[in-house]
């Protein structure tokens, strides 16, 4: 079997993987970072979505193959340093942005690139970017105000609750 | 004002810490040494007979251990049905079994007929293709009108497609009959509930593991009821001793009902991993979920409102079918009869109220349970039919219901339908509604809409449900086959802090939070200090699991019932520290205090005299700080709430933008709102999703052709707005000690006619006199509505 390496979270690693093993189960089984999820297997649901060279990918639509020599980031390296969770996980915390957890990394990581690419997102390029990202429990309405926290904007026009 | 932390508070919660930092442990996250992977072959088609089933190419491909058929299990019990429903003329139900693997005949794409376990899921997915299955497809059963006339069987064994023919109440049936003769207004209503697929993010897993030494079973499990899990799996399908299997259930991402039932790859799992000493893990993509995982609502029915003309309600009549799909999963008898005719009243002081409910087999996945369960289906009937009566007789449809709503005066309220509601307020929440919504300045907002072209309406409901299930001498003499109570235990350690073994089990609803508020401020201590235990049938007491939004009700009525036992035991070890009788003892704030005196021990020092009980009277007190309770209700909680939205329809194309939705909630006492806000919200999502976007299609041969998240529309986040939550005019609940009535199904109760409603408002308001579209409101149906009416 073929070998990959890439650095992830930082880390250098490197795995002996099928043709057809995909990011996401390379991940998973090889790496044990078990945080990024497979919620659909059509990437519909951005449950498994990490950032590959910086830009936000479905792990679950790419193979491991084609991360080779990547800079893979997933959710287990979001913290701060200090281990503090960072600026959108604690904004995901303070504003109840999650339920059950399943799509939470994909949701953290989603927000990190378009707070990256739109650092004051309105509400509706909020609701726009996380097109591909499906959460079953919070409705939305607490992970579109945390994103929106999390760029430092103002909540308070935001409808009374 | 809450207490810091205690009940009542925003206390943020601490499970979020280890969801937002990828270090929650899904089953499909668990890996254990020596696992080997199944997979299932899976019926292509609806109906078919199993002619013979080819293992030997399969069985010698790279990897694979073993092959199990229906065969393998024809000898052990089938997966029963939780509730036993006699018909109206007194006949019971039909019940199939329902087997482990299907055996003889396949009966719904998706049914499983074979499972091949491999050292690898690749292996065993390859292999699970070889398999040469010779099956005789026979033509499927779908439409439950054409399943009743019994031209094709799902069962050929019962001989009918019927599973029973229920009347609620039947001796009611003459005199309901009779008024709506003679009523000077009837206004009749055919509408269909939906199917929906409930769609938890995490696809379903189990894990099973066999300790050959210990001869004990484990399974790891994607499940809201581990204990009733472990019950089944016991009792019924593989007779393992309930004190020789542990059913654990980790953290679960999401239920909404799909994941109370036992489902057939949980008992393959254990069987194999017996078989091969070996652990055997399974994980659902996310089709097999849309084909095996049950399905929710599906319902036809026709209803009758019969009215004075000043619309005074004299008569709600329905008779509707119920599909039950191919197999009856746990909860499918109770939630079409007991969890839906009994609500059919509603809001309303309705004299008459009779329901027939035909439940049908088809071959489709099963239906059961899915998020309201039952209530939806009433409450959507209900307030759909209540509209078009108003229309008919040129009434507010608000004022419609405020005449029926029983009064704040009525309670305890014995409504037609066969409930005793304990308290509510309907008047109250419907003027907080109007209030919020600014119902007097829609007038205005329409005028905008109509200035860009745009239609718009406004939809205002209420809603009623039963939650807490549920009394278990009740749901005795209805059918159900368990008890409905829940249990905890509160285990104070040696140090002071606190674990709490609960029935419940969290699965996004924040119990590992929630519970310390309600425990801490009851002691006077940090909830910090104190864990929640569950989903571990070893380490738990017993617990009938979380649905029916029952966990705070029931099991946290349970807690507080442990919690006051250890307050009265801890009383007693005060005492004797402070050399005076258990009744001068005063406990507040963490301190027992001797009454009238400054003498006192803190709730801490008690605890550690109750581990080391050095100069303890050991002839009365018992040493240890431990108590468990069981709770069983008096009756079920009655939330209540009342719901607006304004949509704007696009009449070019038809599409409808869901712009305000207020929900006005009456859940009793509110422990932690930011918890319970967050739970409407959900529940409103899919509530909205049922109305406008979400419909499990099976064409003619029984195929789904919403398999995948491609062709299921989900709501997604540019589908909905900001919602307005207010719980302001909460009555407490009055026969739980925390006056509680359960918040996580409102919203997905109280919103689908809301937007319906509002929706048909809308375009008569642009001069289509359309009185009725079946949901979902897609643009197609919405447009083609209108340029039919």
């Amino acid at each position: 079997m073929p070998t990959v390496s890439m650095t992830v979270n930082g880390k250098s690693v490197s795995g002996e993987v099928e043709g057809r093993t995909l990011l996401v189960d390379f991940l998973r089984n090889d790496l044990h970072l078990t945080g990024t999820h497979v919620g659909c297997d059509t990437s519909q649901c951005g449950a498994c979505v990490v950032h590959v060279d910086g830009e936000a990918v479905k792990a679950c639509a790419m193979f491991a193959l084609e991360a080779e020599g990547a800079e893979v980031g997933t959710i287990e390296g979001q913290a701060n340093a200090d281990g503090s969770l960072n600026v959108i996980q604690q904004a995901f915390q303070d504003h109840h942005g999650l339920q059950c957890g399943f799509c939470t990394p994909g949701m953290v990581m989603s927000a990190a690139s378009l707070l990256k690419e739109n650092p004051k997102p309105t509400e509706a390029e909020v609701r726009e970017y996380l097109e591909g990202n499906i959460c079953r429990c919070t409705g939305y309405h607490n992970i579109v105000k945390a994103i929106m926290a999390a760029s430092g904007q103002d909540l308070s026009a935001i409808a009374a609750e | 004002m809450p207490k810091d932390g205690g009940i009542g508070a925003d206390t943020k919660r601490r499970e979020d810490v280890r969801y937002l930092t990828g270090t929650g442990r899904y089953t499909a996250d668990i890996n254990t040494f020596g696992q080997a992977a199944a997979v299932f072959a899976r019926s292509t088609v609806a109906n078919g007979v199993i002619k013979s089933i080819d293992t030997s190419a399969a069985a010698g491909m790279p990897g694979v251990l073993a092959i199990f058929t229906g065969e393998d299990f024809a000898e052990v019990g089938g997966n029963p049905a939780g509730w036993l429903i006699n018909s109206r003329d007194g006949e019971p139900m039909k019940e199939p079994k329902r087997p482990v693997l299907a055996h003889g005949k396949v009966r719904h794409v998706g049914d499983a007929y074979a499972a091949v376990i491999a050292e690898t899921v690749e292996q065993a997915r390859d292999a699970a293709e070889a398999i040469v299955a010779d099956i005789e497809e026979l033509p499927a059963v779908v439409d439950m009108a054409e399943a009743l006339k019994d031209e094709n069987l799902v069962h050929d064994e019962i001989e009918t497609n019927q599973c029973f023919d229920w009347g609620w109440i039947e001796d009611n049936r003459a005199a309901t009959d009779e008024a709506i003769k003679n009523a000077p207004h009837v206004t009749t209503l055919e509408l269909v509930n939906n199917r929906l697929v409930p769609n938890a993010m995490e696809p379903r897993a189990s894990i099973g593991t066999y300790d050959r030494a210990q001869d004990a079973y484990t399974l790891q499990t994607t499940s809201q009821n581990p204990h009733l899990t472990r019950l089944l799996i016991s009792a019924f399908v593989l007779g393992i001793p309930e004190n020789k299997l542990t059913v654990i259930a980790p953290d679960v991402g999401g239920g909404f009902g799909s994941k109370i039932y036992h489902y057939g790859e949980e008992a393959l799992v254990l069987a194999a991993a017996k078989k091969l000493g070996r652990p055997v893990k399974w994980v659902a993509d996310r089709t097999e979920s849309f084909l095996t995982d049950a399905h929710g609502r599906d319902h036809v029915t026709k209803i009758e409102l019969a009215c004075e003309k000043d619309g005074t309600f004299i008569a709600f009549r329905t008779e509707t079918m119920a599909n039950v799909g191919a197999y009856l999963s746990n909860f499918s008898t109770a939630t079409p009869t007991f969890l839906h005719g009994t609500l059919m009243a509603g809001n309303y002081t309705v004299p008459h109220v009779y329901v027939n409910v035909k439940a049908v087999f088809t071959n489709t996945a099963p239906v059961d349970a899915y998020r309201g369960a039952g209530r939806p289906e009433a409450t959507y009937s209900i307030e759909r039919v209540i509209d078009k009566a108003a229309r008919e007789l040129g009434m507010d449809a608000v004022e419609m219901r405020r005449k029926n709503f029983v009064k704040p005066d009525q309670y305890p309220f014995a409504s037609a339908a066969g409930l005793e509601y304990d308290s509510g307020n309907y008047d109250a929440l419907m003027d907080r509604l109007e209030e919020i919504i600014d119902r007097d300045g829609f007038a205005e907002r329409r005028k905008a809409s109509e200035s860009r072209g745009m239609l718009r309406g406004l939809g205002i409901n209420s809603y009623i449900e039963a939650c807490g299930i549920a009394p278990s001498n009740l749901v005795g003499v209805l059918g159900s086959r368990v008890g409905l109570y829940d249990a905890a235990t509160v285990r104070v350690n040696a140090t002071g802090n606190l674990s709490v073994m609960v029935g419940a089990h969290s699965h996004g609803q924040g119990h590992e939070t929630v519970f310390p508020q309600i425990v801490g401020e009851m002691l006077g201590i940090d909830p910090a200090s104190i864990d929640i235990v569950h989903g571990d049938t070893s380490k738990i007491p017993f617990g009938m699991g979380t649905y029916g939004s029952r966990s705070l009700a029931v099991c946290g009525s349970a807690m507080v019932r442990a919690t006051e036992k250890i307050i009265a035991k801890a009383k007693k070890i005060a005492a004797h520290m402070l050399e005076a009788a258990a009744d001068d003892i005063d406990f507040t704030d963490g301190q027992f205090t001797v009454k009238g005196t400054d003498k006192s021990v803190g709730f801490g020092e008690v605890a550690l005299k109750a581990y080391i009980p050095h100069n303890f009277p050991i002839e009365d007190i018992e040493p240890g700080l431990e108590e468990t309770a069981f709770y069983d209700p008096a009756n079920f909680t009655y939330p209540s709430g009342a719901y607006a939205c304004e949509v704007e329809v696009d009449p070019a194309t038809g599409k409808v933008s869901v712009d305000r939705f207020v929900a006005v909630d009456d859940f009793g006492n509110v422990m932690n709102p930011m918890v319970v806000t967050g739970q409407v919200h959900g529940g409103l999502a899919q509530g909205i999703g049922q109305a406008l976007l979400e419909g499990a299609a099976y064409d003619a041969d029984g195929q789904l052709l919403s398999a995948s998240y491609m062709d299921y529309v989900m709501p997604r986040a540019d589908d909905l707005p900001f919602y307005e939550v207010d719980h302001s005019q909460g009555t407490p609940c009055t026969h739980n000690p925390l006056g509680v009535k359960g918040c996580g199904e409102a919203g997905a109760i109280g919103s689908p006619p809301t937007i319906v409603n509002a929706v048909i408002d809308a375009l008569n308001s642009g001069g289509k006199a359309v009185t009725h579209i079946d949901m979902p409101l897609t643009p197609a149906r919405v447009w083609s509505a209108m340029n039919t009416a």
